[in-house]
């Protein structure tokens, strides 16, 4: 992919704030560089998108040139939880209970047409979460059933480029809300 | 307070406990929940809870006409989706009583076989994983690329293909299909040995896994394991050699049998069913014959009142299909018979007095999907 494909966009950077301190912004960068470039997936899959993460993970698309490292089984040390697969009812509370162990910041994205709206269940049936936004944020959107492990490594190049534009101070101020 | 504090603990908990494994954890493989009770280190027993997965795919069939249902079935057990998607087909064409061409039976069966390849493979890298080797996963996943790009040029897809339709396929295969399968099938005949010099020749693997779960061959009869998992007890119980469709009566293939029946034997007769299909997909390569990929079929396609069983033989074990139609073009009831869900049932049963870390290995041994039991 063409650097200039990857910046079809610009509406993420707008976002970013300026008229800070030099300080100040210099430390968000270095803070937003490191954290942007180790971002720890949760083994959280729940059906077939699962395999195309564990796809991407492996050998030939490999996750960890991005510095998706390593996959935590245990939600305190993830930051991004991958939400690989349909949700039903009967799971939901277990996945807000999840994201509720994960420690800040965490993200979310919602891998595959069954976390994005519930995808083909989302007609005739009764218990299909339609979309995991019902219950938790989600960050970014990756459509496909599956979506293929470039369509992941994408989806997690945007988060990282979303990661980018955080400061400090929006952090304090969510704390502070808590 | 002063009582609380100073009530002495015990140095060694004499009472059984519960905990949870799942529906989070890595080593069920999904969103299993599995309550189990323990003393100290020892699985006393152990409840499994389904459910966390359950899509109600039967349910929607019901909506559903034949040709939809089978993008359903890919979602049901992924790995194999091929041969659920057959099941479907064989069950439509054995009610309206079609004659698929020749070229579509070479074509599946090959498919099948490759789809039985690839889940194996997956199951050996995670396998692997569960049980602390790394590498594994990696060459194990490494060696499935091939596979799905193979599929991804002649079906459009990587692995939920939605390839077969009731009568014949989507479309013909790619002018490459049979030079790609051919030097995958000479690359993977070289990688196999890999895996066996990493794994299945390994010490510590073989001691790790031998006589635990052990599941004897009445076992797996009375609680209906099949597939690999049934045959690793010496349960001869191949659809492919006892009802045979598509072609498997005419290719020839051995049944694999172990009769040890414990983790160890269930994991050699994967490694061994590898290399079978293998075998299987080199005797058809060579002369799939010309002629048309579809029969031809009415544009809407209603089932004559009555009931319908079909069963294949997935990657797990024996996959049955009961249709009820009342003539419509879409069936009154559809129930799927699928194996995870009954070899399943047997875990408590052979885990039991063994360790939790057995547990894992055993568990990965039986090579659940959790959407094949939940559906």
């Amino acid at each position: 992919m063409k650097e200039k494909d990857f910046r079809d966009n610009e509406t993420l950077e707008s976002f970013k704030k300026t008229g800070q301190g030099i300080l100040l912004t210099t430390i968000d960068d270095i803070i937003d560089w490191g954290r942007s470039n180790s971002v720890w997936p949760l083994t959280f899959a729940t059906s077939c998108c699962g395999i195309e993460m564990m796809a991407t993970g492996a050998s030939r698309h490999d996750f960890a040139r991005f510095g998706i490292e390593v996959y935590r089984a245990s939600p305190r040390q993830a930051d991004v939880i991958v939400v690989a697969g349909t949700i039903v009812n009967k799971m939901a509370p277990v996945l807000k209970r999840l994201y509720d162990q994960m420690s800040e910041p965490k993200f979310v994205i919602a891998m595959g047409a069954c976390a994005v709206s519930g995808g083909p269940f989302y007609y005739n049936c009764y218990h299909v979460v339609r979309g995991v936004d019902h219950i938790i944020p989600v960050d970014v959107y990756i459509p496909g059933c599956p979506p293929r492990p470039e369509a992941l490594l994408y989806g997690v190049m945007q988060l990282q480029r979303k990661i980018k534009l955080q400061t400090i101070t929006d952090a304090k101020k969510i704390e502070k809300v808590k | 307070m002063k009582e609380v504090i100073h009530t002495p603990v015990p140095l060694v908990e004499e009472e059984e406990y519960h905990i949870n494994m799942g529906p989070q954890h890595p080593s069920t493989h999904g969103v299993l929940r599995l309550v189990v009770t323990l003393q100290g280190e020892i699985v006393k027993s152990l409840k499994p809870h389904c459910g966390y997965i359950h899509r109600g795919i039967e349910k929607m069939c019901e909506k559903d006409t034949y040709p939809q249902i089978i993008h359903l079935t890919d979602r049901i057990d992924y790995l194999s989706a091929h041969i659920n998607n057959h099941a479907v087909c064989l069950l439509v064409e054995k009610a309206l009583e079609i004659e698929v061409p020749e070229r579509v039976k070479y074509v599946r069966t090959i498919m099948d076989e490759l789809a039985r390849i690839q889940s194996h493979q997956l199951w050996w890298a995670s396998f692997g994983m569960d049980l602390g080797g790394l590498t594994c996963f990696f060459y194990g996943l490494r060696d499935r690329e091939k596979i799905l790009d193979i599929w991804e040029e002649t079906t459009g897809a990587r692995f939920l293909q939605s390839y077969y339709t009731p009568g014949g396929l989507l479309w013909d295969i790619h002018p490459n299909f049979q030079k790609d399968v051919k030097a995958f099938i000479k690359y993977f005949r070289k990688k196999i040995r890999d895996y066996d010099n990493i794994l299945s020749g390994n010490v510590i693997f073989r001691e790790r896994s031998r006589n635990i779960g052990l599941m004897s061959k009445e076992d797996a009869i009375s609680w209906g394991v099949t597939g690999p998992s049934g045959r690793g007890s010496g349960w001869s119980c191949d659809v492919r050699k006892h009802h045979p469709y598509a072609l498997y009566d005419k290719v020839d293939f051995k049944e694999i049998l172990y009769t040890e029946g414990d983790t160890l034997a269930r994991y050699l007769v994967r490694m061994d069913e590898m290399r079978e299909s293998m075998n299987i997909i080199e005797q058809l390569i060579d002369n799939i014959p010309e002629g048309d990929f579809t029969a031809k079929m009415k544009a809407v396609i209603k089932l004559p009142a009555g009931e319908y069983y079909q069963r294949v033989e997935s990657a797990r074990g024996d996959l049955g299909l009961y249709c009820i139609s009342d003539g419509n073009k879409t069936p009154y009831r559809m129930k799927f018979r699928t194996p995870s869900f009954s070899n399943l049932s047997v875990l408590d049963h052979i885990s039991r007095d063994l360790k939790i870390a057995d547990l894992v290995a055993i568990g990965g041994s039986l090579d659940l999907v959790i959407p094949d039991i939940d559906r």
